[in-house]
């Protein structure tokens, strides 16, 4: 209930949220970073989603809510094919990426290159066995950027990006287990921002933080977005009212509810929305 | 049960009831036994060490430590005997080196291969054949390189003798093989699926996943892994006494036969020295030797793993 409460809150007084009153005043429909139509998932024969769709606009955050086993990290995890990891997997349908309008989980096509478009920050920090640098530097090295100033200067870049630059600028070469849970959660956000991905997936990147590296990453969410579109799955109602611009509702594999996120909260369609949002549920 | 539990009478008697006095002599022998197992271990490396030590004390107090480790001869057996540690050390390390040659790149490739790309049924069929190998006794092993392979490499190899270093050192490489790839590839699968995800969500492919993000994940269990099979290899004896040759031979060529340290060791034990004299001494001193190079390389491999220790 008290996030509920603190949901509300937001929301009331959000009127002086540059973001929301840019978004309210402009008549234009904001551009289309990813289309999803009717996308079906298999684990095995167990069907995870059937026949989600939803467009997911550019340079906004879009959030992902729902109770667990709803199926929602299923459908951030097609985004980026990471699914493909794993045996007896099967995709329907389409997740169209602008520009080129490349289908992500058509059989043709390599979820190398997806992985390359699309970048992902998981729910537990999962730095690598290296130093900050090279965690950062990693998706660069991939990519076949080797020159050593160009290289310098975007992990650079994203650490700032990342607001961990200041924290971080005097011990790159330290290993990056040195840093705390927070910390190494905004360096895996840089790790991904490195690349400068056309979409970025974040899977509940703040449930393993406590409440002030929680805040940091939201305030963080809020200036990239200026950027970078942003997916994020969560399970903090208050948190995907905070900072998302469009929500999604998931419920046993469905798609129930899509929408902006303050109309989704305060006045959502259907009931079973209202249910959740309003703590009833799940 | 849970009736009588709860009257506090039953309770108490229970409490001091033989069943349970006995139980605790029983608590209290386990542990003693269980005390006595470990210690027994610590005794048993201390007493070959004590051993060790002071049989070969006759050997280093005529021979001086100096002359021990820089003369280039060895013939204790030899009326005019010449007490040089090197052929034997060389021999050792060649035939050890050269079966490292062998296992660690095969080693590697074959754990990630492993660990990173085989369905798991060709897993659970290539893993205990490959671990069989370690079944094979080692004088067969032995027989293989002098009788099979040897005159097979002849053919290849110009100037390779009879007894040489190179295939047995090859076939020490295949041998060690299923320790190598058994602990890495355990180590390797041991790397949280997570840090996989992180490398492939970033576009690495599975060989750049698996270079780059599992192998340094697993390194402490690979360098042990590695250091263990060197241990191995420095105490092999029975390929080496068959098909390496009996003869002490300070060589930098591997084509030629040389004893290794265990080889010369097995030979000396097999004659008829008298107890005391200073060529029985030589079991010892040269023992005393092949113990310190596997007790650095098991410190080493200690330090190692503790420095890169990684935790999940």
């Amino acid at each position: 209930m008290s996030e509920l409460k603190r949901a509300s809150t937001f929301l009331s007084d959000n009127s002086g949220d540059p973001t929301m009153t840019q978004a309210s005043t402009s008549e234009t429909p904001a551009a289309i970073r990813a289309d999803v139509r009717d996308l079906k998932f298999w684990y095995g024969k167990f069907q995870a989603l059937n026949g989600v769709s939803m467009p997911i606009h550019d340079r906004k955050v879009t959030a992902i809510i729902g109770p667990s086993g709803c199926g929602k990290s299923t459908l951030l995890r097609c985004f980026n094919r990471i699914h493909d990891l794993y045996p007896g997997v099967r995709y329907e349908g389409e997740i169209n990426l602008a520009p080129e309008h490349i289908n992500l989980v058509a059989k043709g096509i390599d979820p190398i290159l997806v992985r390359l478009l699309v970048g992902m920050v998981f729910q537990k920090p999962n730095p690598f066995p290296k130093s900050i640098f090279e965690n950062v530097a990693a998706g660069l090295y991939v990519r076949g950027i080797r020159n050593k100033s160009e290289v310098e200067g975007r992990v650079e870049e994203a650490l700032r990006q990342a607001a961990i630059w200041n924290e971080v600028k005097d011990r790159l070469n330290k290993p990056a287990f040195e840093l705390s849970g927070g910390q190494q959660q905004r360096l895996c956000i840089a790790r991904a921002l490195a690349p400068k991905p056309k979409l970025l997936l974040l899977d509940e990147p703040t449930s393993a933080l406590d409440p002030i590296a929680t805040a940091k990453i939201e305030e963080l969410m809020d200036s990239l977005v200026k950027d970078v579109t942003i997916l994020i799955v969560t399970h903090n109602l208050a948190q995907a009212a905070r900072i998302s611009k469009y929500t999604a509702f998931m419920h046993m594999g469905n798609l129930v509810e899509f929408g902006e996120t303050e109309q989704l909260f305060t006045n959502p369609a259907v009931t079973q929305t209202q249910d959740y949002v309003t703590g009833r549920f799940g | 049960m849970s009736q009588s539990l709860d009257e506090g009478q039953t309770f108490a008697a229970l409490k001091s009831s033989g069943f349970l006095r006995r139980g605790r002599v029983v608590a209290q022998a386990m542990q003693i036994i269980l005390f006595a197992c470990a210690a027994l271990s610590v005794f048993i490396t201390g007493a070959i060490l004590w051993v060790l030590v002071s049989e070969s004390w006759l050997f280093f107090s005529q021979i001086p430590l100096v002359t021990f480790l820089t003369d280039t001869q060895w013939t204790p057996a030899f009326t005019n005997a010449r007490y040089g540690i090197l052929p034997l050390l060389s021999a050792t390390l060649w035939a050890a080196g050269i079966a490292m040659a062998v296992a660690t790149p095969l080693g590697l490739v074959l754990s990630v291969y492993l660990s990173e790309f085989a369905q798991p049924r060709v897993r659970e069929v290539l893993k205990p054949i490959l671990e069989m190998l370690a079944a094979v006794p080692t004088v067969v092993f032995g027989y293989f390189a002098l009788l099979f392979l040897t005159p097979l490499a002849k053919q290849f190899i110009p100037g390779l003798s009879g007894f040489n270093l190179l295939v047995p050192g090859f076939v020490m490489g295949i041998m060690i093989l299923p320790y190598v790839v058994s602990i890495s590839e355990d180590a390797m699968r041991a790397v949280p699926m997570t840090l996989r995800e992180g490398a492939f969500a970033l576009g690495m492919s599975r060989w750049r996943t698996a270079f780059s993000v599992v192998i340094p994940g697993a390194f402490s269990g690979v360098t042990a892994a590695y250091l263990l099979a060197f241990a191995r290899a420095v105490g092999e004896t029975m390929v080496v006494a068959i098909a390496a040759g009996q003869n002490p031979n300070l060589t930098a060529d591997p084509r030629e036969g040389a004893a290794t340290i265990t080889a010369y060791i097995v030979q000396m034990s097999l004659g008829d020295l008298p107890h005391g004299s200073l060529a029985y001494s030589t079991i010892f001193a040269t023992g005393l030797v092949l113990f310190l190079i596997t007790l650095a390389f098991n410190v080493l491999g200690f330090f190692l793993r503790r420095k890169f220790r990684e935790a999940y």
